[in-house]
């Protein structure tokens, strides 16, 4: 994005060459049909069981006044997490000047906007009164790490989805003649958000200036994100939660969950889109070495939030590690960890397991276990408050999520996968000018 | 049918301009005059009143205990409506620091407390706005009952997160709900150390009977006997009111409230007058007096408290509450089990 482009001419061959490669799975076919078609009848089902929770109250959930906050609140820290892989790959790898992620930078800001968008969705999921939001705003404090997360989650969302278009508008002016048979509203979709683009350098020009500063404004938004969201934790005096170094902690689990999710996405459009030639081997191997450092650095905060405080095993934090190291958690725990993380940290070393496939296995194991890390992070500190649980009834203490739950969670993610699906047929994936400028640069 | 309308109006709208305009004239004399007169004699009626309330004073006494001449035309009926309940509800009494000292040698576990406060409240058997504890401080100390209400923190982590000012603490020092405004995130719950706030995950206990209160109120309402004693008290069983909060409401939060409705009218909360053994002591710290809710002693507060070593749970954490208990000593009564409690050893 720094240099700065003279001439682009969109007809030259090689640009039409990887305009017609990335065009070629755009538009929706019976494939792409038959699968929102699936997504949506378990979407269905998900919305049922929100309705049954809208009607019966929180009742249905495996919540109750001990583990007051659970899986939903466990799935949204998930979902921030993740959205912040967009961040990670175009500002901070952009701004470093790297030019090999640029392929790739637009499926991160797809997951980045869809993740983020969700997110919000999975807060409201999570509300004893959802129709009670417009609260917020009347009567919003300022003083509530509530309402900060509200405006940096839809900060993040607005720069993201600026960060999303922007780059799209040269794209969409090369491909507005070359679509193939393209409905009249996708045509003229294409003809608004391409924006008169004529290519001109002065047009580039603007564009880089733009995008440059998006790229320095979403770094600290994306910090924002995810130390607010540790904050919803850390500002509480319970153990578990009460630690100074909970942010920074987020943070560096956010970007491997992040780039595990990526490397997923890649993965899939690699293959089903066909895009070998722009998604390439070299990609798996630097997202894997990338994975490798955000995990390497994710392993050093662990040890700093675990190995502190059970070295001195204060009474309260004893109580919360015995049940993460051997208690009723530990097999969540240590799945997440070893599973999740150490491993395949190890693995990743070696540049065998950093080919397409082995990577996108050790991804999902990856994904899975900050899932799950997620919810030991948040479920076993609400299972030991301070003050003993007595004379309720054993299941008002032991939490165990129901189907319902389950259900509208699931719900959350069918959302986000949806929005990806439909954003990835209706749009290129690949950046077309960007790659044929990349080549240009290699070439010469 | 329409296009008959139609013509039957066109006609209308064709056959009347000249007729239409003199009427209106004539009618709009009639009416500028009669609305002259009837404004001449509001404007003197008024003039008339507002002098008649200059000359004439009511003597008023104020929350504070002062003795005030008001303007008879400055007096005003407060009608005790949700809003009206809400905004003094918020405002407090003002003067007061409420505070309760729970002298933990006499609880004997009779769980008084919690069945008058869950029937005050209308609460369920397993809702809680105070709860008896069995404690164990160590395995080698002897175990006690703890009462366990909301400590009412002068420095409240729950009031802090409130991302809508729904729970708020007012000047008196109690910390209140307002089951109208909350949005049931929850985050209070997570960052009380006391566990002292419940939630409403299905709905209330008494939402039905409400809700056929309501009905029948509108009924009442309709036939014109709004203003019968029955309907009258249906009314302030329907209505919110924030220093009882009830009417409890689905998805919202709930907690102990020191019986502020009580207060405001010179009675003791529920919990405190409910105790058969002479645990709770509630007074205002202003006056440096608390009363025992059992013999009715009043007793200096700070004395109780120097005599016997009284203390606040969990003082690290900086919540300042507003609850002080005496330690478990001299007590003159079983102990209870201590096996049973050994598993919740608390921290």
């Amino acid at each position: 994005m720094s240099k700065h482009i003279h001439s682009f001419n969109p007809n030259d061959p090689k640009v039409a060459k990887i305009a017609d490669d990335v065009l070629r799975p755009v538009g929706f076919n019976s494939r792409f049909h038959a699968w929102m078609g699936f997504l949506s009848i378990i979407l269905v089902a998900c919305l049922y069981a929100y309705y049954i929770q809208l009607k019966e109250g929180l009742i249905v959930t495996g919540l109750r006044d001990y583990v007051s906050w659970g899986m939903y609140i466990a799935n949204f820290v998930f979902f921030v997490a993740t959205s912040l892989v967009g961040m990670l790959v175009t500002a901070v790898l952009g701004l470093i000047g790297y030019e090999w992620q640029k392929p790739i930078a637009r499926i991160a800001e797809l997951i980045a906007v869809a993740f983020a968008a969700i997110a919000g969705l999975v807060i409201v999921m999570d509300m004893g009164r959802p129709e009670r939001l417009a609260n917020v705003f009347i009567h919003g404090r300022v003083q509530s790490p509530i309402l900060w997360d509200v405006t940096v989650v839809t900060t993040y969302l607005v720069i993201s989805l600026l960060l999303y278009l922007l780059p799209l508008i040269p794209d969409l002016a090369i491909s507005k003649g070359r679509l193939k048979n393209p409905p009249q509203w996708m045509y003229k979709l294409y003809d608004v958000f391409s924006f008169n683009w004529t290519h001109h350098p002065e047009q580039f020009n603007i564009l880089f200036k733009a995008v440059r500063i998006l790229m320095i404004l979403v770094i600290p938004t994306a910090f924002a994100i995810h130390t607010v969201t540790s904050w919803l934790f850390a500002v509480t005096p319970r153990s578990g939660w009460d630690s100074t170094i909970l942010g920074p902690y987020f943070l560096s689990g956010a970007f491997v969950a992040g780039s595990a999710a990526l490397i997923i996405a890649m993965f899939f459009f690699r293959n089903s889109y066909k895009l070998k030639d722009y998604i390439r081997l070299s990609h798996f191997d630097k997202m894997g070495k990338l994975l490798n450092l955000t995990a390497l650095v994710y392993f050093y905060f662990n040890i700093n939030e675990y190995l502190v405080p059970a070295y001195k095993m204060k009474t309260a934090d004893a109580i919360h590690l015995n049940e993460l190291f051997t208690g009723h958690y530990a097999a969540l725990f240590w799945t997440a960890q070893i599973l999740g993380l150490i491993i395949p940290m190890i693995l990743l070393l070696l540049p065998k397991m950093r080919k397409p496939l082995p990577i996108t296995i050790i991804a999902v194991f990856v994904l899975l276990g900050s899932w799950f890390k997620r919810y030991v992070i948040v479920i076993p500190t609400m299972a030991h408050p301070y003050l003993p649980q007595q004379e309720v009834p054993v299941e008002w203490i032991v939490y165990k999520p129901t189907l319902i739950e389950s259900a509208v969670t699931l719900g959350a993610l069918v959302l986000a996968v949806m929005i990806i699906s439909v954003l990835a047929k209706l749009f290129p994936v690949i950046p077309i000018w960007e790659v044929a400028e990349q080549k240009e640069e290699e070439s010469k | 049918m329409s296009e008959k309308n139609k013509k039957r109006s066109s006609e209308k709208v064709n056959n009347t301009p000249i007729d239409s305009r003199r009427e209106f004239l004539k009618r709009f004399g009639l009416v500028g005059a009669a609305g002259a007169m009837g404004t001449a004699a509001i404007y003197t009626g008024y003039k008339f009143e507002k002098k008649k309330g200059k000359d004439e004073y009511v003597t008023v006494l104020t929350d504070d205990n002062k003795l005030v001449k008001v303007p008879k035309d400055q007096v005003q009926e407060v009608k005790l409506d949700k809003k009206a309940l809400q905004t003094r509800g918020r405002i407090g009494l003002e003067r007061r620091r409420f505070v309760m000292v729970i002298d933990l040698a006499k609880c004997q576990n009779a769980r008084k407390c919690i069945s008058s406060c869950q029937e005050a409240h209308q609460l369920r058997p397993h809702e809680y706005h105070i709860n008896t504890l069995k404690m164990q401080d160590t395995p080698n100390t002897a175990p006690y009952y703890m009462p366990k209400p909301c400590q009412h923190c002068d420095n409240p982590p729950c009031v802090s997160v409130c991302p809508v000012d729904a729970t708020f603490k007012r000047q008196d020092g109690i910390v209140l709900i307002d089951n109208q405004r909350c949005i049931g995130c929850r985050f209070c719950m997570a960052a009380c150390p006391y566990s002292a706030r419940m939630f409403h995950w299905q709905e209330p206990m008494l939402t039905d009977e409400i809700n056929k209160k309501s009905l029948q109120y509108e009924e009442l309402l309709n036939k014109g006997e709004g203003n019968t004693s029955l309907a009258q008290q249906l009314k302030q069983e329907i209505t919110y009111d924030v220093e009882r909060n009830t009417p409890q409401k689905k998805g919202t939060i709930s907690k102990c409230l020191f019986s502020a409705d009580k207060l405001r009218v010179g009675q003791l909360p529920s919990c405190v007058s409910a105790c058969p053994n002479g645990v709770f002591y509630f007074g205002d710290e202003n006056e440096d007096a608390v009363t025992n809710g059992t013999s009715k002693e009043t007793v200096k507060l700070s004395a109780l408290l120097k005599e016997n070593a009284g203390y606040r749970l969990m003082e690290e954490l900086g919540t300042k509450p507003r609850i002080y208990y005496l330690p478990p000593k001299n007590r003159l009564f079983d102990l209870p089990e201590s096996e049973s409690t050994s598993q919740n050893i608390h921290v």
